[in-house]
């Protein structure tokens, strides 16, 4: 038998905090390498950045040794550091992503790469070919299809919700699996849907645990203040800035005031800066059966990233009159067109900038959300932020409700948090053990988690066989284990359940008869035959439903096991009861002698 | 006797060899079980007689024991059933052999499709219990099958033919069937899903035939909670609620802890988990079924709204309560500052459970669901509870009024419907009415409507709250003049709830001024006449109103009183005679003096039955000019008028007919005369058929005399046929006729016939043997008789009645533009319309286009486009698509 299967787990570098951290985690399973995301580390500018991947292997190539890379979304946190690790370190394996993840992920790879080396001037960057090698070596996977890695390993995609094309992904090997989540939503938003896993039942559940203590209010409150801010604002003749990310909440907002627009039949104007976006929303148009029930049903009249009343943006329009709203880039209003935008709308009271997400301490927009009023900005100019401020969270991740409810589906055998602060991620796994009572863990960054698993050995019966047990006995209960009797066949690597007689043909031994005799003293001063036939009466009224003879020449069968009665050579007032059995009735006959041992009944005739 | 046996026999030898003899040949011409299989499938296309089924099926079972193919036999089983259906064949003679046919059978298939067959049968043998029986013993033996399609028909038929009757099936047997819920039951834990399903939908059919389920299955039901198999979870959910309403009291303990709580209390909760279920059609599921166990304590179902809302283990506020407390504190909305939700108070880490077994925040799930048919689900249970529990209603309020900005649309119908039937038991806070309004500017036609029509029975709590509702919906107006009707009348209910509301803010509504004379606004400005229709109706209930009044508001009063009477109420004005008596609203409708006098004028003519023709003639004739006088005036009680004054209208044009002197006089001579007469029976056949089908609420007693009426009717028209023609050939089929009619009458209303006594009928019937041996010239002096001795009868009035209308607002008539358009294509027409108490208008509506030649075309509109605004009315929003060749 194999000896005892684990799963071993090494966090390359979940860093803390929300969306910056870098995700990169090795996964061994069953003898199978497997890196599951390969993010970066938005907050540095050095060799920190990317994972450490001299870890994987000193000597050697990667590609040797893992067997395969999966991306779960498009996000630089998951995939940053893919063109690094496979171009410059050197990996020619496959790498995993959904299709949505596999268009998407080089724009924003480039858009990087461009701003870190074209803007700041780096060097030791991967460049835009890296990147077109790096994503010839992707294989594209649907959705809740199988993909046979090698003849062991298999993977499968699961909706994610998050962003678009966010998968959470089965590795399987064998009988062993491991879900792997990536980022996930459990709550559907204006484009995108809800995660959803069968019951796989895995060994191992890795899922994020961004919100691990908070439990979101509804969206729809969320919303309705957001569109009855906007709505406000652009009735006032004031502006909306709406300073965002290129991908993700962009697409969301952008739907949410567009389909607001149209039920309300507004005409004020809605402009989308950055050229970045177009290319994305092209793509977002294309993937329409990654998006949400609604949009996929409004589908056939129309595609809702077609957006009607949302245009492209052109610096000279800040300065036109009248109301607008305008999503500009960067979302935390540190530098771009939305700074640019923010200076000139400042001054006027009654204009409005919403922030949509989180802001880095030290960028503008913390400051305005703290209550600054005068800011400083670059040759000494204090600027007065007349307008009005106003903050919004449109967060992606599953709250500790939706964490549970993942849980919940999955039925998984044991959790692993990441991707989370490690006192949130404390709570959370004593509520996972507290409530579905499985092992919960929560390694620290180079922290090497081992799980060991149970596994079932799957095994081949002929159909022979098995229709010879079944019949034996009442219908298979599929809750309960039932005893079968076989050879078991261990060749080439597989295993086989067969009938002794075929196994004998099989492997060309003869049969030998093994039998088991044994002597059972009864006090019975009767005659022999007299004995006997008590025993028989006896035997009778115990095993009903076996077949009890009692044949002519004086010996008892019951179904193959003999039982003969001799007097004791010695003391006459002893019978000695023969009972042999063969190997196979060894079960009956060990009941038969222990049944006779404790004497016959008092009374018998 | 005999000799009728002897005629079916006949028949049937006629007909049997036709069809199961060309069936026979034909099988045993097939020289491939693929031939066979063939003639089969030809076969089961046509249809076969009663007679010939028995015959058919001898055939077939003949087959089916020589058939060795499985394929054939399974089709031949298929057959049996399909036969077994045929309307009129008692298919026991068939039973022994179906179930004989099991005996050999080694396809499970063929099995199954064969216990199929035997359902067909045992369902048409429902009331013989012995048949029941067999059938029951036979699917017990076949429990065992290894084929989960076997097991799964088995179960099928113990659902539907298992004994109900709890005393019967001791008697009857003792052996097989001893207890079906217990067989039943053991299969919960098939391992195949499929069968599991079957047998809790077993269960199911069990209990809907009659059979109280034991509680013992709960357990086993709450185990099937967590199957794998989404059909069986949906199955599972179903029974639970089942035996929720059936043991609601019972007590059940809380694994894991001592306490115990309502069997109820405990299926809800478990329910309430299932609206986050991973599949959708198990979470549409139990969401719709939440609506209905209105047993629940408040207590649980309080938390289904409830999400326990928490950051950084401290208890967070949710957006609602801290709405309603900037509310209390008298400031509203600043808008969320950046970290305004900052968890305040610390929690005990222990106390917060995240997924509670419990019913905690299904509601909140359920309204956030991804799918809209969850959706859809959980706003239609909200709205059931909320009818049931006031103090529930006012707490899920808040989220319907979210549900208000849901992204499809039906949704947001839904959720507004659902408001409207639980506004009796709140009152909108202002930030709540604040969502709401925004609403009004939804392009979507169907929603503003439903949402004026919200408006119309919402409570406000303050003044602002009118004054926001009054400054939203002119802003509708001005955005959508075409909703002004519905406006004015939705500003005619808010007025006349709120009174004193609107007192305070009549100076500036009229924009009048202590010491200057303001401007007079525009008498034809739609969004000045909404204001006014405000003020009238609030003035109504509030006598001190109109002392703020400037002249002009007098004038517009008058002028609008006379022109949009229906919106604005009769007032009592200082130096002004009142219209109409003031109608206090401490009247009931029975003492309101206007229903009075419309007793008091029917009894009058019921009463005043025996004078002389001449001043029956004239009573009628007042009576009938009030009443409909009455109807104009009374919109209430006009369907009540109109009815009554048609009916009298009937019995005069009857009185007048037979007052003619025709009758005294040899017929040919009286030709202009005899018009008159057949017209008036003519004329009373058509108003009685309008009384009896254009009249909501209309009960079986008035039926009764409108069809006595109708009788008359004949009777004038067969007299007056009689007359006119020569020779009684034409007489006899007539009469003969009219005599079936009566006794049609007589079998439809024999329960009705002892109120009747003294009236046409009542005679005509005592007569009866005597008229159908007696001939037609005969019969038709006995009917003249009768018809000018028979009384008047008393038509009662039914609590409720309305006119049935339609009323086509678009396209409107005489438009000045033409439609045009090239022959031989289509345009499509948009038509709508309103049409009030007409019962199933999805049935019975139909949309008719006449052509400028005359030509008419009748168009069935959608079901789909008839919306139901409110109790009565129905609207009609459709498309008509008009076409016509070319004419010269």
């Amino acid at each position: 038998f194999p000896e005892m299967s684990y799963l071993s787990l090494f966090c390359l570098g979940a860093g803390a905090g929300q969306d910056v951290g870098r995700s990169c985690i090795l996964l061994s399973i069953a003898g199978k390498n497997v890196m599951l995301d390969c993010g970066m580390h938005m907050g540095y500018n050095d060799d920190r950045r990317f994972p450490d991947f001299s870890y994987i292997t000193q000597n050697g190539r990667l590609t040797d040794f893992l067997d395969c890379v999966i991306i779960s979304h498009f996000h630089l946190d998951h995939c940053g550091a893919l063109p690094y690790f496979s171009e410059m370190v050197g990996y020619d394996g496959p790498i995993y992503m959904t299709h949505p993840t596999k268009a998407i992920c080089p724009i924003l790879l480039e858009d990087y790469r461009k701003i870190t080396v074209d803007k700041k001037g780096e060097t030791n960057f991967f460049t835009s070919q890296m990147i077109k090698d790096c994503m010839k070596k992707v294989v594209a996977v649907h959705l809740h299809q199988t993909v046979q890695v090698d003849e062991e390993l298999e993977i499968k995609a699961y909706y994610a919700g998050h962003v678009l094309g966010a998968a959470m992904f089965q590795i399987k090997v064998g009988c062993e699996s491991v879900v792997y989540t990536g980022d996930y939503n459990m709550t559907p938003d204006r484009h995108l849907g809800a995660a959803w896993v069968d019951k796989c039942r895995p060994d191992l559940l890795i899922t994020e645990s961004t919100y691990a203590t908070t439990i979101r209010d509804s969206k729809r409150c969320r919303e309705r203040d957001f569109l009855k801010k906007v709505h406000e604002t652009v009735e006032r003749g004031g502006k909306v800035l709406i300073p965002v990310f290129a991908l993700g909440r962009a697409q969301e907002l952008c739907i949410l005031l567009e389909t607001f627009w149209e039920r309300m039949n507004l005409k004020a104007p809605i402009y989308f800066s950055t050229g970045l976006t177009e290319k994305a929303n092209h793509y977002y148009k294309l993937f329409i059966t990654w998006t949400n029930q609604k949009i996929r049903k409004t589908f056939v009249q129309r595609n809702m990233f077609e957006f009607k009343h949302i245009k492209a943006f052109d610096r000279a329009f800040a300065d036109n009159p009248g109301p607008m709203v305008v999503f500009a880039t960067p979302g935390m209003l540190h530098a771009g067109q939305s700074l640019q935008i923010f200076r000139k709308w400042a001054g006027n009271e009654k204009n409005m900038v919403i922030m949509p997400g989180y802001c880095v301490q030290g960028t503008v927009g913390h400051k305005i959300l703290s209550g600054q009023r005068k800011l400083e900005m670059e040759g000494r100019q204090i600027l007065e932020v007349k307008m009005q401020v106003e903050y919004m969270s449109f967060s992606a991740h599953a709250d500790a409700k939706g964490i549970m409810q993942l849980i919940r589906q999955a039925e998984p055998r044991n959790v692993l948090l990441v991707h989370g602060e490690a006192k949130k991620m404390e709570f959370l796994k004593q509520k996972i053990e507290q409530e579905f009572h499985v092992n919960c863990y929560m390694p620290a960054n180079g922290e090497t988690t081992t799980i060991f698993t149970n596994p079932s050995i799957p095994v081949d019966i002929s159909l022979g066989l098995l229709k010879r047990e079944t019949a034996i006995g009442l219908l298979p209960d599929a809750k309960k284990p039932k005893l079968m009797h076989g050879t078991l066949i261990m060749k080439d690597n597989s295993f086989r359940l067969v009938s002794p007689e075929q196994a004998l043909k099989e492997l060309g031994l003869t049969e030998h008869q093994l039998r088991f005799t044994c002597r059972v003293h009864i006090q019975d001063p009767r005659k022999e035959h007299e004995t006997v036939l008590r025993v028989y009466n006896h035997l009778k009224g115990v095993l009903k439903d076996y077949s009890v003879q009692h044949l002519p020449d004086g010996s008892i069968t019951v179904e193959s096991i003999l039982i003969q009665a001799t007097a004791h050579s010695e003391d006459q007032g002893t019978k000695v009861l023969l009972v042999s059995w063969t190997y196979q009735d060894e079960e009956l006959g060990s009941y038969l002698t222990s049944l006779l041992k404790k004497g016959l009944p008092q009374g018998t005739a | 006797q005999q000799q009728h046996e002897d005629l079916s026999a006949k028949k049937l030898r006629l007909t049997k060899p036709s069809k199961s003899a060309a069936l026979h040949v034909d099988l045993c011409k097939a020289t491939s079980p693929a031939d066979a299989l063939q003639y089969l499938l030809q076969f089961a296309r046509k249809p076969v007689e009663v007679e010939s089924v028995e015959g058919v099926v001898r055939i077939l079972l003949e087959h089916y024991y020589k058939e060795n193919d499985a394929s054939v036999r399974l089709k031949i089983a298929s057959l049996l059933g399909l036969l077994s259906k045929t309307a009129g064949f008692s298919p026991d003679c068939i039973m022994d052999d179906a179930i004989n046919t099991l005996q050999n059978e080694k396809s499970h298939q063929v099995l199954a499709q064969l216990l199929d067959t035997l359902l067909v049968i045992g369902t048409k043998l429902t009331e013989n219990p012995s048949v029941r029986m067999r059938l029951v013993e036979v699917a017990c033996k076949h429990l065992t099958d290894s084929s989960h399609g076997v097991r799964n028909k088995c179960l099928q038929l113990i659902g539907c033919l298992g004994p109900v009757e709890k005393g019967v099936a001791k008697e009857v047997e003792s052996q097989a069937a001893k207890d079906v819920q217990k067989i039943i039951g053991d299969h919960f834990n098939d391992q195949d899903p499929r069968v599991r399903t079957a047998a809790i939908k077993a269960m199911l059919q069990l209990h809907e035939r009659g059979l109280k389920l034991q509680q013992a299955i709960y357990n086993q039901a709450c185990k099937l909670l967590a199957d794998d198999y989404e059909q069986v979870r949906s199955a599972a959910v179903q029974l639970i609620w089942v035996l929720s309403q059936l043991y609601p009291e019972s007590i059940v303990p809380i694994p894991s802890s001592n306490e115990e709580i309502r069997l109820v209390d405990d299926a809800f909760g478990k329910i309430c988990h299932m609206v986050s279920d991973g599949s959708w059609v198990v979470r549409v599921q139990a969401a719709k079924l939440l609506g209905s166990m209105q047993q629940v304590s408040t207590h649980f179902l309080e938390q289904t709204l409830d999400k326990k809302l928490m950051s950084d283990l401290r208890r967070k506020r949710t957006a609602h309560e801290r709405a309603k407390e900037l509310y209390s504190s008298g400031e509203f909305s600043s808008g969320r500052k950046w970290g305004d939700d900052a968890p305040k108070e610390e929690i005990d880490t222990g106390a917060v459970n995240l997924i509670e077994s419990g019913a905690c925040g299904a509601f909140v799930h359920g309204l956030e669901d991804e799918m809209y048919e969850v959706r859809i689900a959980a706003v239609e249970a909200l709205c059931m509870l909320a009818q049931s529990s006031p103090s529930f209603a006012e707490k899920c309020l808040d989220f319907l009024v979210d549900m208000f900005n849901d992204e499809i649309e039906e949704v947001r119908l839904q959720s507004i419907h659902t408001m409207r039937k639980i506004s009796n038991n709140i009152t909108l806070r202002e930030d709540q009415l604040d969502t709401v309004l925004a609403v009004l500017e939804d392009s979507s036609r169907d929603i503003r409507e439903a949402l004026h029509e919200l408006l119309c029975c919402t409570n406000v709590s303050t003044k602002e709250g009118i004054h926001l509702a009054l400054v939203e919906l002119l802003k509708n107006l001005t955005k959508y003049p075409t909703d002004r009707e519905s406006i004015w009348k939705c500003l005619k209910f808010l007025g006349s709830r709120h009174p004193t509301l609107v007192l305070p803010l009549v100076p500036e509504l009229l924009s009048t001024h202590p010491f200057f004379d303001t401007p007079e606004p525009d008498m034809d400005d739609p969004a000045y006449i909404a204001v006014l229709v405000l003020i009238f109706n609030a003035a109504k209930s509030c006598p001190t109103m109109p002392a703020l009044f400037s002249d002009h508001t007098f004038r517009h009063y008058a002028y609008l009183r006379d022109s949009l009477s229906h919106l604005v109420p009769p007032l009592r004005l200082p130096g002004r005679k009142l219209v109409s008596s003031p109608v206090s609203p401490s009247i009931t409708p029975h003492e309101d003096p206007s229903q009075q006098f419309l007793h008091q004028s029917l009894e009058r003519v019921y009463n005043l039955q025996h004078l002389d023709p001449q001043g029956i003639q004239e009573l009628l004739e007042f009576t009938i000019r009030d009443l409909q006088r009455l109807g104009e005036l009374q919109s209430e009680l006009a369907g009540m008028a109109d009815f009554t004054a048609t009916y009298l209208q009937c019995q005069l044009l009857l009185i007048k007919a037979l007052q003619e002197k025709l009758w005294n006089v040899a017929a040919p001579l009286y030709l202009k005369q005899n018009a008159l007469a057949s017209a008036a029976a003519k004329q009373i056949l058509e108003e009685t058929y309008k009384m009896e089908f254009m009249y909501s609420g209309v009960e079986s007693r008035q039926v009764v005399i409108i069809h006595h009426m109708r009788l008359q009717a004949k009777a004038l028209q067969l007299i007056v046929t009689a007359r006119t023609t020569r020779g009684v050939e034409p007489l006899f089929g007539m009469c003969e006729k009219f005599l079936q009619e009566v006794d049609s009458f007589q079998r439809c209303f024999i329960s009705e016939l002892p109120h009747m006594q003294g009236s046409f009928v009542d005679k005509l019937l005592d007569l009866m043997p005597r008229l159908v041996t007696s001939k037609p010239s005969e019969v038709v002096k006995i009917l003249q008789t009768t018809l000018r001795q028979s009384t008047f009868l008393h038509l009662p009035l039914p609590e409720q009645l309305h006119r049935a209308t339609a009323n086509i607002i678009e396209p409107t008539g005489e438009s000045d533009n033409p439609l045009r358009f090239t022959s031989g294509l289509v345009v499509a027409l948009d038509v709508d319309a309103t049409l009030e108490h007409v019962q199933d208008p999805q049935g019975t509506v139909k949309v008719q286009v006449l052509y400028p030649d005359g030509q008419a075309q009748l168009i069935h509109p959608k079901p789909a486009d008839f919306r139901n605004p409110g109790p009565g009315r129905h609207r009609l929003i459709t498309q008509v698509y008009l076409s016509h060749t070319a004419w010269t």
